[in-house]
């Protein structure tokens, strides 16, 4: 955008210059138009793009506000941003919870109900079909195992509820209780099991029996009427045939209702027994499950062979109906044979066979045309009855795989009920099995962790039998070591009383004699101290003996004697090799001969005030000279006690040292001539040096003085 | 050391006196044998004998100010 401005600005300004070609004035003009015309441009420019960006903010917030991943990646992208979202939109929702795993288990709970109830749902079915049908064998059988599994089922979801805690002995009684009573149970249900069993197996065996009697006599009876339908055997031999016949129904219909009834008393004891087992199992011992097993397995056998001899009857019933329909049949057709025989020539009666001669020969012509009648009828109707035959056949034929299929699903229906209560009574076997390595193995983890725990316990009990052993040994030697403490300390104390005794006589008595001695050494030293006082102030005499203007005799005698005087004194000693070499040797200048040699001194430094090292020429000596004539200084001004930058004029500083020489601080004195510069200082180098010798001199002896009284006061004052 | 001053001075005022005497008469001689008895080379002599003395005395009170540079003679 600044570009664009300037880029704008330029191209006006140099327009407007190649426009005019007129010196400096007008290009300024120019300037302020070019700048007048590239702002309205720059205005616009600078409007449309504000336009932009607040169009963009705007559309940016709205769309934050719909979609919140929108927001959140802007958000994320651009710094700040949350800040203005916040301001114009308010803190964003929080992502939606997911909370999914608390639904798995209302499902759960539910199938399970379900379950029951569409168990529920088949046992009234099956209830329901079985009222209707009595004879009915295959609902039975799987009706009675649903509701076995149902029932199973529902004892298992039922077998949740907590288990709470109670104490040990509570507990043994119980488990003792528990015991007895499983025992009780256990024979009362053995027993039980075992009564119904064997009425069970009973009334079975007297069913089967009873379907072998049936099918035994359904078997002679369609025999028996077979032979009747084929052999022609004579009237009378018929009627007997058609009696044993009679007898023979007779009898297979009171063995068949026989058989009926004891299936039907079968299937109830088999129902009872599934009772008895169910309740049983609805106890839940586990000893007694291998006998309820065991008990299954009896019933499930004994419904399988019921249901196969049942079958068979059926069969047999079936095949019996054929024969009977058979003979049916004929016997309609030798009815009607009779009939027409019987309509043609009503004279003869039924035994025409032997009526033989009797017959007139019109007789026997129309019987004969009568015959040759039925011949062509019989033909004719032979004919339409193969037509119909086909036809017959054909539905007979779908009628028959129709009749198949049904009975092919009720035999596979029953098969596979067979199969699944024999593969449910496996598993359970199975099961048992396993519970039992399982109960036999947890029963040797028990027994190890008991094992553990005696373990364990003795471990512990002599931990602390031996801690608690310690703890009294510990007891009895701290006070046997106390008694003996207590002991020692009495005689020790006993001892060191007497000791002190002994000590304070001994040391009395060495007092005394150390008294003495140091009595003894106390005079030496008082001699000592005298002789090198006396020693002293001999030098100090000597150093009386300046005349004015020479030195001392030289020092070098007392200095000896001091040194003989003291000569295991170290500090004297010292104080004595201190003294310089030329006041031993040459001797020392009094006070007195510093001071009067100070005015010459000083003359002579005024002199040449001005000379040092950088302004030595003659004219240099000349206005020096100059300068101390008529230069006037205090003869004598006491020095400041602080020496300020202008005190260090020569002339200042010559009065002050002539101020303390008069006032006998020749130190001070010298100090201040120390000061001078140049060739002021350099004509009074000599007096220094002398100075300082004197100084010195006087310090050492002022020092040895002092430390021979010293010496001498402490030695008076030794006791 | 006060004496070094003094003695110094006498040696150049000495020295300063026998120089400009000495210097008067060189110039008196050459005026009289050279000069036509002009007077300026006995001013000349003079100043001549007194400009040494100067630069003498100068130079002697400047003395211990002076640095003496010795040659090492190698050996």
């Amino acid at each position: 955008m600044l570009r664009v401005c300037l880029k704008g600005a330029n191209s006006a300004a140099r327009k407007c210059l190649c426009g005019n070609g007129v010196p400096l004035h007008p290009l300024q003009q120019c300037r302020s138009y070019t700048s007048g015309g590239s702002g309205s441009s720059a205005g616009k420019i600078v409007a449309a793009s504000v336009l932009t960006m607040g169009g963009g903010v705007g559309g940016t917030i709205l769309y934050a506000n719909w979609d919140p991943k929108f927001r959140a990646n802007v958000e994320k992208s651009i710094p700040y941003s949350d800040q203005v979202f916040g301001l114009a939109l308010g803190p964003a929702a929080p992502p939606p919870v997911i909370n999914k795993p608390r639904k798995v288990e209302p499902v759960q709970i539910s199938s399970m109900s379900e379950v029951w109830k569409d168990s529920k749902q088949p046992k009234a079915k099956e209830v329901q079909r079985k009222a209707e049908q009595p004879d009915a064998e295959g609902p039975p059988a799987p009706a009675p195992q649903e509701t076995l599994e149902a029932a199973a089922k529902c004892t298992e979801c039922e077998h949740e509820p907590a288990v709470k805690e109670r104490p040990e002995g509570e507990v043994a009684a119980r488990l003792a209780e528990q015991d007895k009573a499983e025992q009780d149970l256990l024979t009362s249900l053995s027993s039980n099991l075992e009564d119904a069993l064997g009425s069970t197996a009973k009334v079975t065996l007297q069913a089967i029996g009873a379907q072998e009697a049936a099918l035994q006599a359904i078997a002679q009876h369609t025999r028996q009427l077979r032979e009747a339908m084929e052999a022609e055997a004579p009237p009378d031999k018929k009627s007997t045939q058609w009696r044993v016949l009679e007898d023979a129904l007779s009898e297979r219909s009171r063995s068949v209702d026989e058989a009926g009834a004891a299936v039907l008393k079968a299937k109830a004891e088999l129902d009872k027994l599934r009772g008895v087992i169910d309740g049983a199992k609805h106890l839940k011992i586990a000893a007694a499950r291998p006998s309820i097993l065991a008990a299954e397995e009896n019933l499930h056998s004994m419904v399988v062979d019921l249901d196969s001899v049942v079958t068979r009857v059926q069969t047999a019933q079936s095949e019996a109906k054929i024969v009977s329909q058979y003979s049916e049949l004929v016997n309609e057709a030798k009815a009607q044979f009779q009939k027409e025989l019987n309509s043609i020539t009503p004279e003869i009666q039924a035994n025409w066979k032997g009526l033989t001669g009797k017959l007139t020969q019109d007789d026997l012509n129309s019987l004969i045309a009568h015959a040759h009648r039925r011949i062509d009828q019989l033909n004719r109707e032979l004919a339409e009855q193969r037509v119909r035959e086909q036809i017959h056949i054909d539905s007979a034929l779908e009628q028959q795989k129709l009749e198949d299929k049904k009975a092919l699903e009720v035999a596979i229906s029953t098969a596979l009920e067979h199969n699944r209560e024999q593969m449910r009574l496996e598993q359970e076997k199975k099961v048992e099995e396993t519970r039992e390595v399982m109960e036999a193995e947890m029963r040797t983890q028990l027994r190890r962790q008991a094992a553990a725990h005696t373990d364990h316990l003795r471990d512990v009990l002599k931990v602390q039998e031996q801690e608690l052993r310690s703890e009294a040994e510990e007891i009895l030697n701290s006070s046997l070591m106390e008694k003996e403490t207590e002991y020692r300390r009495l005689t020790q104390d006993q001892l060191d009383s007497f000791t002190l005794d002994m000590n304070a006589a001994y040391a009395r008595l060495k007092g005394m004699e150390e008294a003495i001695d140091s009595h003894v050494i106390a005079e030496e030293e008082a001699r000592k101290a005298h002789q090198l006082w006396l020693s002293v102030e001999a030098l100090n005499y000597t150093l009386k003996t300046a005349a004015l203007n020479d030195p001392t005799e030289p020092l070098e005698g007392a200095v000896q004697a001091i040194k003989e005087s003291c000569a295991e004194d170290e500090f004297a000693q010292a104080l004595a090799t201190a003294l310089p070499s030329e006041s031993l040797s040459r001797g020392v200048y009094s006070e007195a001969s510093l001071r009067a040699r100070f005015y010459t001194i000083r003359q002579l430094a005024r002199r040449v005030a001005l000379i040092d090292e950088t302004r030595n020429s003659l004219y240099q000596y000349f206005l020096s000279y100059l300068q101390a004539m008529l230069l006037f200084e205090k003869a004598q001004e006491a020095p400041p006690a602080k020496l300020s930058a202008e005190d260090l004029d020569t002339f200042k500083l010559l009065s002050y040292a002539a101020y303390s020489l008069e006032h006998g601080d020749l130190e001070l004195a010298a100090k201040l001539v120390n000061q001078l510069k140049g060739e002021s200082r350099r004509v009074a180098q000599d007096w220094l040096k002398e100075a300082r010798l004197t100084l010195e001199t006087k310090q050492v002896v002022s020092l040895l003085s002092a430390y021979a009284n010293a010496v001498g006061l402490g030695t008076t004052m030794a006791p | 050391m006060a004496n070094e001053h003094g003695q110094k001075w006498d040696r150049c005022l000495a020295d300063s006196a026998v120089k400009i005497a000495t210097g008067l008469g060189v110039g008196i001689v050459f005026s009289v044998l050279f000069f036509k008895r002009r007077t300026w080379p006995v001013a000349f002599g003079s100043g001549v004998g007194l400009g040494m003395g100067y630069s003498n005395c100068q130079q002697d009170f400047r003395s211990p100010y002076q640095l003496h540079g010795h040659r090492v003679k190698e050996q």
